[in-house]
């Protein structure tokens, strides 16, 4: 009885061993299978074409033409591989321009012809109409519809999601943003965070040192909800009236916020990895006549470096994966930002932002899953690092 | 030519003189920037919490504590989402806690040292590296959708009970790798199973190490946002949960709502210094309890 | 004058006594050694003569310590200075993690020696004299990890050489070694006498004997007995220094 209990809990802890892996292993799976869908999504809306009249050569369109189209940022088609025809644009809702309800019948039954006729005796003509309604002997050409292409999405420069008849999936942007702040948040973190580090490490008397370390627990304590509150209370306005911008919501605003949140990981980590470092090297030095900070600057920080390295890496990594602080301050435009001082957007804020309005099972829920795969692996590679870089440090301390 | 210029004997070194002040002088200007840095950030974090206090503090009632949100969240209190708050942490406590403290048993007292313990590692700290947000992707796939659970306490709790299971692991490892061998040897000696050692042994020596550690988790999960984003948390849900399927409000979630939309911001914003307040108390209680167990430890620490 | 004249030297840690009023002249260029049983507080005196304690919390010294006739915890010593003076080799070897050639550099670079080709002859010179220079002048810029403990060990002693101190204090620099090494560390002592006065504490009474112009006896934070090597180790006064040479305690 008691052997079999013994096993039993054997089994048990060891299956509770590898739960971690488990999860790890599910969230891949969920957020791949989720977020590769999109790739199997069309460009164009579903159950949509692109009807063009029959002289017309154009036979493919990225989203993102298809997008200027028909916002009128392309004009003629000479842009698009044709000849200077201006074109016209045609969507479902227009078609109370060319045509009475008299004409449409009273079921709109006649709706399908009435376009392909308005289509055919408009060469520059595009229109954007569902495939059912289309007649198939009307002779129109259709641009030929294709599956999501994985560059465009990578490094596609728009972000616009809920844009008709092509949504944008291009997520350039928001890596840029996400990278952007995260750089500004560590080298402002960085300088604090080292000093700090040192200070508490090497010079602070035990006193101070019992002061300032569940400070900065604390500051590690405090949820990212109220940082960004504050944030939006105090710091925002403040940016505003400093720089004197339109709108104080920035990447600035949101690297001072996460430089706050990212510095308990870079001290917590740095300041273990001075006080490891040998006590025989310490003496080593002093008995050679430097002086503590020689001492500091010349031995324990060289040789505690893999100790610090991982620290401003997770930093980075705590940085990068923020949610909440970021989408409260950071103003979410989703344009690849040029300064620090200008609205933009990261991953974490637009997943945070649109899973809410973006219907299930849709290309925009998928393109948010893919964002989250794209955030799991930045997140997981900064991980990779820091293992990589502290055994390294291990191995040649020992 | 002259061999003198290639011969080894350098002689005693000159030293400059006053070399000796001058790193002294850069020792004290080097240490009075990270006093100073430091004094900084410890005023920062004074800041941030006196700014709400001061801010907070005239909000907080007892109506404040225990009333619902009324007139489209304008007025009224916040007690759904204190409760939906503390029912989160409990849930999530329900998942984390077992699995946690078995896994950290596992790694430190089954798991041959090697390879296995090495990836189980890896793989934890990987986890915890895990953004809060994808996290919450994670629990809307797997247990809103897949498993059918829908918006619900349970799926929220799931979700932070696997976001809080590293920090738990990770504590229960350590406090267990600190008890020394010889005391496993003496009872495994006295005729103990080694299940018996860890039940009646190792784990009570380990607790109060174990407890700080799962008290600060409860202090982790109190406060994230991210993952009950659409796993669980409600914008507004006046009432207590009458099941765990149902959806419940949020202290952070609910902060963050009214800060940054609703139907009026300006009289919004009251409740919000105090929504923020109320979470900062958690927290505070929560590290102070922490450390009101971690000196208990080191007491007893000191008695042997 | 005497190189170091300490007087009525008394060191608490805390409540604890660890050195009971010590009074010792060391003459210039002897090699005197420092025998005695596990925290006898032979060790401790000798971190006195470079104020290594000061880095010990809540400790206390009465009493003075002179080197060169100057009181060397007087009001205007900088502690820098008198290390720069007073060099000092561990009991495990502890070089840095950096190169053979920075190791060595190291303490005229803090120093604030700047000029590279002095540097350079410096440390070759340092390397000669610590008897190492033929086994790593080919590689001094590889880690000086990449050395043996006796390498590193000597390593050590030409690092703290290189600044010219002129007193050198060893804190069991053998113990950590094998024979051979140990050896090697010896005669390096014999040949470095001729430059700096030398203070070695040691568990090995041989070596002592071996090595050293003039030994103390410490026992329980007491000096029993100081003086000439060969009168402590044939004809010592005291019954507890003749119990201890003898092998009868420690």
């Amino acid at each position: 009885m008691k052997r079999v209990l013994e096993h039993a809990v054997r089994w048990l802890l060891t299956a509770s061993g590898f739960v971690t892996s488990a999860v790890i292993l599910l969230i891949i799976g969920f957020l791949f299978t989720e977020g590769a869908g999109l790739f199997r999504e069309h460009v164009i809306e579903e159950g949509y074409v692109l009807a063009l009249n029959r002289d017309n050569p154009v036979k493919e369109m990225s989203a993102a033409e298809i997008k200027a189209v028909f916002d009128e940022d392309i004009v003629s088609w000479k842009d698009l591989g044709w000849k200077d025809i201006p074109v016209e644009t045609f969507r479902l809702e227009d078609i109370g321009r060319y045509f009475t309800e008299a004409e449409l019948g009273p079921q709109y039954e006649h709706a399908g012809s009435a376009i392909a006729g308005l289509v055919s005796s408009h060469p520059g003509m595009i229109a954007f109409v569902p495939e059912s309604m289309i007649p198939q002997e009307a002779g129109l050409n259709f641009i030929e519809d294709s599956t999501i292409s994985f560059s465009e999405v990578i490094a596609g420069p728009e972000w616009f999601p809920t844009a008709t008849p092509a949504p944008l999936f291009g997520m350039w942007p928001l890596l840029a943003g996400t990278l952007w702040v995260s750089l500004f948040a560590i080298l402002i973190a960085l300088p604090f965070g080292i000093s700090i580090a040192v200070y508490m490490a090497e010079v602070a008397s035990e006193k101070v040192r019992n002061f300032l370390k569940p400070v900065i627990e604390l500051l590690n304590g405090i949820p990212s909800v109220v940082y960004g509150f504050f944030g939006l209370i105090v710091i925002v306005p403040m940016l505003q009236r400093v720089f004197g911008l339109p709108v104080g919501e920035s990447g600035l605003a949101g690297s001072l916020v996460l430089a706050i949140m990212a510095l308990p990981t870079i001290v917590t980590v740095a300041e273990d990895a001075m006080r490891n470092c040998p006590r025989s090297l310490r003496e080593a030095s002093l008995a050679l006549g430097a002086t503590k900070w020689q001492t500091i600057s010349k031995v324990v920080i060289p040789s505690s470096m893999s100790g610090i390295a991982s620290g401003v890496v997770l930093g980075i990594g705590r940085a990068v994966g923020e949610t909440m602080a970021v989408l409260m301050v950071t103003g979410n435009a989703a344009v690849v930002p040029t300064t620090i001082l200008e609205p933009l957007r990261t991953i974490p804020a637009t997943i945070a932002a649109e899973l809410g309005e973006a219907p299930a099972g849709g290309a925009h829920y998928q393109s948010l899953f893919l964002l989250g795969v794209i955030l799991f692996f930045i997140t997981f590679f900064i991980n990779l690092c820091v293992e990589f870089i502290s055994s390294r440090g291990k191995v040649r301390n020992s | 030519m002259d061999r003198n210029s290639t011969g080894v004997k350098a002689g005693s070194p000159s030293y400059p003189s006053g070399y000796s002040r001058r790193k002294r002088r850069s020792q004290n200007a080097a240490f009075a920037v990270f006093r100073i840095l430091s004094i900084f950030i410890a005023a920062v974090l004074f800041a941030i919490l006196g700014f709400i206090i001061w801010k907070g503090a005239g909000v907080i009632s007892w109506d404040f504590l225990t009333q619902a949100p009324s007139d489209g969240m304008t007025s009224g209190g916040i007690f759904p989402a204190i409760a939906g708050t503390l029912l989160l942490m409990l849930g999530s406590a329900i998942v984390a806690f077992p699995i946690g403290i078995m896994s950290g048993v596992y790694m430190n007292e089954y798991a041959s040292k090697g390879w296995v313990v090495s990836f189980i590692r890896l793989m934890t700290n990987n986890l915890s590296g895990v953004p809060s947000i994808v996290f919450g992707l994670f629990g809307m796939a797997l247990f809103v959708k897949y498993l059918g659970f829908g918006d619900s306490i349970i799926a929220g709790s799931f979700t932070l009970g696997l976001l809080s299971l590293p920090l738990v692991i990770r504590t229960t490892e350590e406090a267990l790798k600190d008890i020394p061998a010889g005391i496993r040897e003496g009872s495994l000696a006295l005729g103990a199973t080694k299940l018996q050692t860890i039940w009646k042994v190792v784990l009570p020596m380990g607790m109060p190490r174990i407890i700080t550690g799962l008290i600060l988790s409860l202090g982790r999960v109190s406060g994230e946002t991210a993952p009950i984003l659409f796993t669980c948390a409600a914008y507004f849900f006046p009432q207590l949960p009458s099941s765990v399927f149902d959806q419940c409000m949020a202290l952070p979630y609910h902060l963050y709502v009214i800060s940054t939309s609703g139907t009026d911001l300006e009289a919004q914003q009251p409740i919000a210094y105090g929504t923020a307040l109320v979470l900062i108390v958690i927290v505070l209680a929560i590290n102070l309890l922490a450390g009101f167990f971690r000196s208990l430890f080191e007491k007893r620490l000191k008695m042997k | 004058m005497e190189k170091i004249e300490a007087r009525d030297v008394n060191f608490y840690y805390g409540n604890f006594h660890a050195l009971k009023g010590i009074s010792m002249d060391i003459p210039r260029n002897n090699v005197v050694a420092f025998i005695g049983p596990s925290g006898c507080g032979k060790s401790t005196f000798l971190r006195l003569f470079n104020r290594m304690n000061d880095l010990i919390p809540e400790a206390r010294l009465e009493g003075s310590i002179m080197i060169d006739g100057q009181d060397i915890y007087g009001p205007d010593v900088q502690v820098d200075e008198l290390r720069k003076n007073v060099g000092m080799v561990f009991q495990r070897p502890n070089p840095f993690p950096k190169s053979i050639f920075d190791n060595i550099a190291y303490g005229l670079r803090v120093n604030g020696i700047k000029d590279r080709e002095y540097i350079r002859h410096r440390v070759e010179e340092s390397l000669r004299g610590a008897a190492l220079w033929d086994e790593v002048k080919d590689k001094l810029n590889a880690s000086a990890y990449a050395l043996s403990g006796g390498q590193q060990q000597r390593l050590c002693i030409a690092r703290a050489m290189a600044v010219s101190p002129s007193v050198l204090l060893m804190d069991e620099p053998a113990s950590a070694l094998d024979p051979i090494s140990t050896a090697k560390v010896e005669e390096l002592i014999c040949e470095l006498r001729k430059e700096v006065t030398i203070v070695i504490v040691t568990h090995n009474m041989q070596q002592a004997s071996r090595v050293s112009d003039k030994t103390a006896f410490f026992y329980m934070g007491e000096m029993v007995e100081y003086d000439d090597t060969k009168v402590i180790f044939t004809n010592p006064r005291k019954e507890a220094t003749q119990n201890y040479i003898t092998g009868r305690f420690g």
